[in-house]
């Protein structure tokens, strides 16, 4: 058998980056009047054609991407590596319709089982009991030896960009109830560690790369909400991408260490009108309104440097000033179709004047679930933006297409080519984020360490056993 | 003050002209529309819906 050689990595310009979006689906079965359900029950049910074709509930996808049962009996959607934000957004929606597609068969198969009801799929980060669960984002950056250090630089942004990337919720207290800007910024416990469900760090230091680990490191990012809104995912990770940027180049940055995280994330979070302070390791007390501004005026005066100055980065500039902006003025109009705490915000409102009722009413509680379910025709989100009430980034077609087709320009493309002429052959095989390999044998292991690498022989020839 | 990039420029000048958004009277009729479509399916059973909805840990 011919041997393909290891090829080297592929030299990448250093802006480029892999990014990857995890996203922990709340799993709702509404059946009054039947009996009991285990929420693994409906698990098992809603995955009965996964497990059909791969033979297993921990599945990759043709489009790259990683599917699979969480701890806890909910759906989780992994993204492929994407190279551009574009790519990401669209594995992202496309995420969310993959599991949607699921929700028949799994309604069907709870009646044959003796349970008449109706499954729904939250794409939010938090239930009616105050449990927490995630959307977590993976930078990969370039290895250095003070990553702890580095890492630190990024929490004060972490921890202000709530106020324009936050998915905005009704917050209930005995005091009443409120608008925070974060679900999650509650459920925050520390800085940084290696645990996650024990403790829940903001940003996750366990060093698993997925990659070559001499050239590379992953950043596992878990403070974010998950967002419905396409122009705030652009944003959310747009922004930490180009304030990484400048950690990477470690250019001189604003010293903003904060005094106490935990403390700050939760008094910005129940704060919307922005003139809250928190206090900074030096003693000084600042907004997080100047916090932002003052991470945006540093990316501002790299552009046309060490930031090229792409559409992109255009648009995600004006997204990100027009957002902290809107907090300043506590004027929402002009971001309330792009950015979810405002688009939320709105739309509770206005049901609340509707009904004339308080803002702990539970019918308000009932549409924020609505908002964040996936279903086309259930999901508030999905029929806003087909009313023009919530704006897109990317296509339609681009995210039916992203159902089935993976990056072509990362290492996910040769994980999908594997998945989709493996399927096709009948041959049992294993993948992972690294590994391809046909059951048996007779058969090797491609390992791509490359993230960046979209071609490969060992690949081609991997697959040419499956013809020959 | 405007943003001032790298080449002295002012940020916001270069910047494309954000897509139109749609007109306020449009918008606020079509979330009107949409709360009245749904506004008998969210009243229906609402607390225990809510209620309902307990997720396990996970992450």
């Amino acid at each position: 058998m011919q041997i393909a050689e290891v090829p080297p990595p592929l030299e990448v310009e250093d802006s480029r980056r892999i990014f990857g979006l995890e996203t922990e689906f709340g799993l709702h079965v509404v059946a009054p009047g039947s009996r009991p359900v285990t929420p693994e029950e409906v698990a098992g049910h809603l995955f009965h054609s996964v497990v059909q074709w791969g033979r297993s509930s921990n599945v990759f996808l043709t489009n790259g991407s990683r599917l699979y049962i969480d701890v806890g009996a909910h759906p989780e959607y992994a993204t492929a590596e994407c190279d551009t934000i574009e790519d990401l957004i669209a594995l992202d929606k496309a995420g969310e319709r993959i599991v949607q597609d699921l929700v028949a068969e799994g309604e069907q198969r709870l009646r044959e089982a003796g349970v008449e009801g109706e499954i729904h799929l939250y794409k939010n980060n938090t239930d009616s009991a105050g449990n927490s669960y995630g959307c977590h984002e993976n930078y990969l950056l370039r290895r250095r030896a003070d990553f702890a250090g580095f890492a630190r630089g990024l929490l004060p942004f972490l921890v202000t960009r709530q106020i324009v990337t936050g998915a905005g919720c009704i917050t209930r207290t005995p005091e009443g109830a409120h608008f925070s800007f974060s679900p999650r910024a509650d459920h925050m416990w520390e800085g940084m560690s290696s645990a996650t469900t024990r403790s829940r760090p903001m940003i996750n230091t366990r060093d698993e790369p997925h990659a070559n680990a001499e050239l590379y490191r992953r950043m596992h990012v878990i403070v974010g909400d998950s967002t419905m809104a396409q122009p705030t995912t652009l944003l959310k990770i747009g922004s930490t991408d180009l304030v990484l940027r400048l950690l990477e180049a470690r250019v001189p940055m604003p010293e903003l260490a904060l005094a106490k995280e935990m403390q700050a994330i939760r008094d910005i979070a129940h704060d919307l009108s922005g003139t809250a302070t928190v206090e900074l390791a030096d003693g000084r007390r600042l907004t997080a309104v100047e916090i932002q501004q003052s991470f945006l005026d540093s990316v501002v005066s790299h552009v046309d440097g060490l930031i090229e100055r792409t559409e992109e980065v255009e648009r995600i500039l004006d997204l990100w000033q027009r957002g902290i902006d809107a907090v300043r003025t506590q004027d929402y109009s002009g971001i309330d179709t792009e950015l979810d705490w405002a688009i939320k915000l709105k739309l509770v409102k206005r049901y609340q004047d509707r009904l004339g009722c308080a803002l702990d009413d539970p019918r308000l509680a009932r549409l924020e679930l609505a908002f964040h379910d996936v279903s086309p025709t259930r999901g508030l989100a999905n029929r806003m933006e087909r009313d023009g009430l919530i704006r897109t980034i990317v296509s339609d077609e681009a995210i039916e297409r992203a159902k089935t087709v993976a990056p072509t320009t990362t290492r996910a493309h040769l994980r999908g080519r594997f998945v989709r002429e493996a399927l096709a052959s009948g041959r049992d095989f294993t993948v992972d984020w690294v590994h391809l390999k046909f059951t048996g044998q007779e058969s090797r292991t491609v390992l791509l360490k490359d993230p960046f690498r979209y071609e490969d022989e060992r690949v081609d020839m991997l697959l040419g056993t499956v013809v020959s | 003050m405007p943003q001032v990039n790298a080449s002295g420029q002012p940020y916001e000048d270069d910047a494309p002209e954000p897509a139109p958004a749609p007109a306020t009277m449009a918008s606020t009729d079509a979330l009107d529309d949409l709360l009245e479509e749904i506004d008998g399916s969210l009243q229906t059973n609402a607390e225990q819906f809510v209620r309902s909805f307990v997720q396990k840990g996970g992450e």
